[in-house]
């Protein structure tokens, strides 16, 4: 018999399951949930995009495009990036069409990290940073972020986590889970610390359409950053089009150079129909993003609203599609018991903010990619579990 | 989109979640919704069923008139006497080749045609009635005729 423990990667086997994959388990075959958990657009993708790539199909497109994406599609994006962010970059060398926003953090670290180089990670994050970190035999060093400081990265923070082995940064904003975003000054101090360094920022930047107040800046437009960025994003969130699985990323020549060797032996091309959405997209969609982008800000609002009468006192997310309130108990309750028991007895769903690193202890994440109706009616079990256990 | 556009697509929003969606006061809902209905900008509020699904035997007709203005009244006269019977669940005044259309539900296709011959076709201004059956609605009152749609969404970050 063949014995499995031979078999598997020692490093894989290592890795942690998602803690949100186990709190979502629990979810499967309850009936009567409402749920504010899931992490995309409740929107379509807006018609005339879904239109571009059935035409494709109809036409025959069905071949595999350049490694890197379409010529024309790294041009809009190049386009895309330097009308919506003041970004520059050359479609030609400096741009990678990727499956999904997950592919462009995978060939980012890929190209740049190697066994036992440090990386450092805000947390609490999105859930993949770490364990690809791991995969690479590097040391992910974690920077726990403070409700006080709403959840930003500050430049003190990052100084003390700095040490001659540290390669990458991640930085993931606007956040999720908890919705923070960084503006231009906050910025401006992380990148006075990083200007003399040789780390490189992996930005990733895929909520950059949903922020409610001032633009989005992505830290490769301030002075000196440009050259030791890797700027990660996609359509996902932007268009609603999570599930064409189309992503970017935009780096200086040298490292898009061998980024995209990764790419073309692991990937090949992304999908040929999702470029010719994503085209569209980036070339005729402003309007419909700033059309979600409002009714986003609507619910963010109500929410939180909600959530102050109900006394869960919360940050005040300016990105992404989240909030991160803390939890509200009289007793020492985790987030998980929190979580679970509002799942068993008022049978509404919100993911524990420890799925998201340990120091989301004492926050819940909740998400509003859902209709005012379905927040409002989550709102009051909302409030009927927080009143029952303050009892 | 503003408090119109919302109420026009979901009449049974509350006036807390209107107050979310226009970033207004619930009491400035209140206030406005009230003027809306005064002053007959909001005409009525109503509910779309597929009838099919429900089990009721019914017809929908489109009758195409064409008719001679009155003198003084025009269209105008003719319409409202039309609009007065509630079977009638439409009245429009059309360019093209008729004058006015007017959408009708009947129990069968018999009453609605005896309506036709007995009520519009008598009028005094009708010159001549095209009648048209409606055999499946696919969409009307911009609602789709289709059963609710689950949230598929996958839970997967």
């Amino acid at each position: 018999m063949i014995n499995y423990e031979n078999v598997l990667s020692q490093r894989t086997v290592g890795i942690k399951p998602s803690g949100i994959r186990k709190f979502f388990d629990l979810l499967d075959g309850m009936d009567d949930v409402i749920s504010l958990t899931v992490g995309q657009p409740d929107f379509v993708t807006p018609w005339h995009i879904r239109e571009k790539a059935i035409r494709s199909i109809e036409d025959g497109k069905t071949y595999y495009t350049a490694n890197g994406g379409m010529p024309a599609l790294r041009e809009a994006i190049a386009g895309y990036l330097g009308r919506r962010f003041s970004l520059f970059y050359d479609g030609d060398n400096e741009i990678i069409v990727t499956v999904g926003g997950s592919e462009a953090i995978d060939l980012a670290m890929r190209a740049i990290i190697d066994p036992g180089d440090e990386v450092i990670i805000p947390m609490p994050s999105y859930v993949c940073y770490e364990p690809m970190t791991q995969l690479l035999g590097a040391v992910p060093v974690i920077i726990n972020t403070k409700n006080e400081n709403a959840f930003k990265l500050t430049a003190e923070e990052l100084k003390a986590a700095i040490t001659p082995k540290t390669k990458a940064l991640i930085l993931p904003f606007p956040n999720n889970p908890t919705g923070a975003v960084m503006d231009a000054e906050d910025l401006k101090a992380i990148a006075e610390v990083l200007k003399d360094t040789d780390i490189v920022v992996i930005s990733d930047e895929i909520y950059a359409e949903l922020t409610y107040g001032k633009r989005h800046v992505s830290i490769a437009s301030l002075e000196g950053m440009r050259e030791r960025t890797i700027l990660v994003s996609g359509v996902s969130k932007a268009y609603a089009m999570t599930g064409w699985r189309l992503g970017y990323i935009a780096a200086p020549k040298e490292i898009t150079k061998q980024m995209l060797k990764i790419h073309q032996y692991a990937i090949m091309c992304a999908p040929t129909a999702s470029q010719f959405a994503a085209l569209e997209a980036f070339n005729n969609a402003d309007e419909d993003i700033e059309y979600m982008r409002a009714q986003y800000n609507r619910r963010r609002i109500m929410l939180l609203e909600g959530l102050e009468t109900i006394g869960m006192p919360c940050f005040e997310p300016k990105g992404a599609f989240y909030v991160f309130p803390q939890i509200a108990c009289s007793d020492k309750m985790t987030s998980e018991e929190f979580c679970n028991r509002l799942l068993y007895e008022n049978s509404l769903a919100i993911v524990p903010g420890t799925a998201f690193g340990d120091c989301g202890e004492g926050f819940a994440r909740i998400s509003y990619a859902y209709s005012v109706k379905h927040i409002s009616s989550a709102l009051e079990r909302l409030e009927d579990f927080v009143k029952k256990i303050k009892k | 989109m503003n408090l119109l556009e919302f109420l026009e697509k979901d009449s049974r929003l509350t006036e807390k979640e209107l107050a979310a969606m226009c970033e207004k006061e619930e009491g400035d809902i209140r206030t406005l919704i009230d003027k809306y209905e005064r002053s007959g900008i909001i005409l009525g509020y109503k509910t779309v069923i597929d009838w099919d699904k429900a089990g009721r035997e019914y017809v929908d007709a489109l009758i195409e008139l064409k008719v001679v203005p009155q003198r003084d009244y025009g269209f105008d006269e003719l319409a409202g006497r039309i609009s007065n019977y509630p079977e009638v669940k439409d009245v429009f005044l059309m360019s093209g080749g008729f004058d006015i259309a007017v959408m009708l539900e009947g129990k069968t296709m018999r009453e609605v045609a005896l309506f036709v011959a007995e009520k519009l076709a008598v009028m005094d201004s009708v010159t001549s009635t095209s009648t048209h059956f409606v055999l499946r609605k696919y969409k009307s009152d911009g609602i789709v005729y289709k059963a609710p749609k689950e949230d598929e969404r996958g839970n997967c970050n």
